[in-house]
């Protein structure tokens, strides 16, 4: 069996500021194979964009920097690549959507002729050759008349539209992996369906792995097979989609899952009853507690949750490996 | 209700008005239906064929004038005493409209009663004995609230300017018990905005809506900036505070699931107007309009495995500035009779009478 495509390994990621250097990502390890789909969530400031900046090597440095770890992508170390080599990388076997189109997107260029920069990056082609392949990425991630539209400047096209066009942009040169980083977070609803879904089919049409960064459980249940789930700069739980939802092995997924509305009965009437919450605030990254980072906020705290971090163990290994970052996770 | 120096408005300080067209049929109530023995049933807010038009500029010569039609004759009723919930997607009016309720923007046309005074007549000496019984929460707690400024001093600054305090101790015992009403430490009164975090600022303006006593706040995506843990936190800080105090909420959001959680009635809108309107139990059970069908098939389910059937609309939401003719939605919806939905808009009418279930739309999903 071949390994998985990409494997992070122990990554930390740092930043430095006026007020002190923090970790935003501290030993992050997991494994994304060849086609699959891996979700990975968390509430803001738990380092998962940071995650997907570093697999990239896009964190600005300074302040940010890169402490140690491993990015193994098709047996390489990207950590140790030339920042020459890294651009082959980019875009080209790895390429990312970002939640805001509009920032993201130049508004002085017609989006087809971005998406032609793109190609031409990596691949030696006309640009009448590129044009023409621009046009049919356009088509491919669903939008209408794609010959007028790519003539067309990013505002004159709406925020779905925008997104299907990074999107098109970041599948041009057919990457082995898609970095999507809140895709759908700036877009509503129905539209965010339209591009879940298509994303979906262009993983399944193109082979890729599909990274989803979210803080949305629904869409995890829903587009992807594994799930990381993050915590004040750690992985607090992995587990497959299924497992994790049927049975959560950390209190901060449960508290999670649970402070979402469930479901009504069909004709059952509205009883607005009180949700469960997760008292307190996240840990400030400077200024971490001693022992499990989620223990002040924990329902199911006990004195040893206060005096060393818990590891990152195996909880069971029927139908995909779950761990958690629990003592606890047994009684869950 | 008396409501002294109120009589500024010239001509519009009246009761419900005779002479005025009727704000709504008697259908706007529910006779008989369950959800009403357990809401108070009075009526609080009237909104009658109200719309808001924003004209846009079209170029630096050109005269034609052009117009968004935000909020395009809607017309509703609050109870007092329930949510009443407001969903749609961004553009289709849903703030618009909460801020031409408390005549925070003036409509174009249309009327808002307020316990029976009409409130678009009125100009702003006559308004503020009603600006304090209506009060707004804001989305962004980032935006809404004056760096400046300390807790203390953003609470007590609505206390000042309505004078409901007689002495200095007066407001700081207010001010204090306000903070304890939304679940903030009284320590916190001198400090400022920045050093909260996003859900203890919303907290915090929550405590400014409060500091007034109001009888009805809208709540404007009151969550949508927070993070899911906090979320929760908040969502139930308002129903308990609806509980105690007897408030009445227009809950406005893009997020269904909390919608449907925080409310007793819905309104679906979809460019400018109201599509559908129900109890919240009905509406989710049995949607009739094809745009709420899309809308709510479009909600990601937490069970993984259990995927939809979806209804996934074709395109975007057209512009407000240019709607299509007829029903708006046709162009996207899977229903479309053509000569028919492209030709005259729909009312919104009760589809079983008695039932409040009310839609806009020639072919209505009767299953």
């Amino acid at each position: 069996m071949p390994g998985p495509l990409l494997r992070v390994r122990d990554l930390v990621t740092s930043f430095r500021t006026d007020t002190g250097s923090f970790r935003a990502v501290d030993q992050v390890s997991f494994d994304v194979p060849a086609g699959a789909s891996v979700g990975i969530v968390g509430e803001s400031g738990c380092g998962k964009s940071v995650t997907a900046l570093s697999i990239l090597r896009l964190v600005p440095t300074p302040p940010g920097d890169i402490e140690s770890g491993a990015i193994e992508f098709e047996g390489r170390d990207l950590l140790t690549l030339s920042e020459r080599d890294m651009r082959g990388v980019r875009g080209n076997h790895i390429s990312m959507v970002f939640q805001e189109p509009m920032t993201s997107l130049n508004p002085v260029y017609t989006v087809g002729s971005q998406i032609v920069e793109a190609i031409r990056l990596h691949q030696k082609r006309s640009r009448a050759d590129a044009w023409e392949r621009a046009v049919e990425m356009l088509r491919l991630v669903g939008i209408p008349s794609p010959e007028t539209n790519a003539r067309a400047y990013p505002h004159q096209l709406s925020g779905g539209m925008r997104q299907r066009v990074m999107i098109a942009m970041a599948i041009a040169c057919e990457p082995k992996v898609l970095l999507a980083d809140e895709p759908t977070t700036a877009l509503d609803v129905t539209i965010q369906a339209q591009i879940l879904e298509t994303l979906r089919e262009l993983r399944e049409r193109l082979g890729m792995s599909v990274v989803l960064i979210t803080h949305d459980l629904g869409v995890v249940a829903e587009h992807t097979e594994q799930v990381i789930v993050m915590y004040a700069a750690r992985v607090v739980e992995s587990a497959p989609v299924a497992s994790i939802f049927a049975r959560p092995r950390h209190p901060y997924t449960r508290g999670l899952l649970e402070s979402i509305p469930k479901p009504r009965v069909r004709g059952e009437e509205n009883k607005r009853r009180r949700l469960t919450t997760i008292e307190g605030l996240v840990p400030d990254l400077r200024n971490l507690p001693a022992g499990c980072r989620f223990a002040d906020r924990c329902p199911m705290k006990i004195d040893e949750c206060t005096k060393a971090e818990p590891p990152l163990v195996t909880v069971h290994d029927e139908s995909g490996k779950h761990e958690s970052r629990c003592i606890r996770a047994s009684e869950l | 209700m008396s409501n002294s120096g109120s009589n500024g408005g010239s001509n519009g300080d009246t009761a419900f008005p005779s002479n005025a067209p009727p704000p709504m049929s008697s259908r706007g109530e529910l006779p008989g239906h369950p959800e009403s023995q357990r809401a108070p049933n009075r009526t609080l807010i009237v909104v009658d064929r109200l719309a808001k038009y924003f004209p846009v500029e079209k170029g630096w010569f050109s005269r034609e004038e052009k117009f968004v039609r935000a909020v395009d004759g809607v017309s509703l009723r609050v109870r007092r005493g329930e949510t009443l919930g407001l969903v749609g997607e961004s553009g289709c009016g849903k703030s618009t409209l909460g801020r031409l309720i408390l005549r925070l923007i003036d409509p174009t046309y249309g009327r808002v009663f307020y316990d029976g005074r009409d409130l678009v007549p009125l100009g702003q000496s006559a308004l503020r004995p009603l600006r304090r019984k209506m009060q707004i929460i804001f989305q962004d707690p980032y935006s809404s609230l004056n760096p400046r400024m300390t807790v203390k001093q953003i609470v007590g600054e609505a206390i000042r300017v309505h004078k409901l305090a007689a002495t200095a101790a007066d407001e700081a015992r207010m001010i204090a018990e306000l903070l304890d009403q939304v679940g903030l430490r009284r320590e916190s009164i001198d400090r400022y905005p920045h050093e909260f975090s996003g859900g203890q600022r919303q907290r915090i303006g929550i405590a400014r809506a409060l500091a007034v006593q109001p009888e009805f706040i809208v709540c404007d995506e009151p969550i949508s900036a927070l993070d899911v843990s906090i979320q929760a936190q908040i969502v139930n800080l308002l129903q308990d505070l609806q509980e105690r105090l007897g408030l009445t909420y227009l809950f406005i959001s893009h997020d269904l699931k909390i919608v449907e959680h925080m409310s007793h009635r819905v309104c679906v809108m979809y460019l400018g107007r109201v599509v559908e309107q129900a109890t919240s139990a009905e509406l989710y059970d049995h949607p009739m309009h094809p745009y709420s069908r899309a809308l709510m098939s479009a909600v990601p389910f937490v069970e993984p495995g259990r995927r939809k059937l979806r209804v996934l609309l074709e395109g975007d939401i057209p512009s407000p500035i240019d709607p299509p003719p007829g029903c708006t939605f046709h162009p996207r919806c899977p229903r479309f009779e053509p000569g028919k939905c492209d030709v005259s808009a729909p009312p919104l009418t009760e589809v079983t009478a008695g039932s409040g279930h009310k839609v806009a739309c020639f072919h209505p999903h009767l299953d």
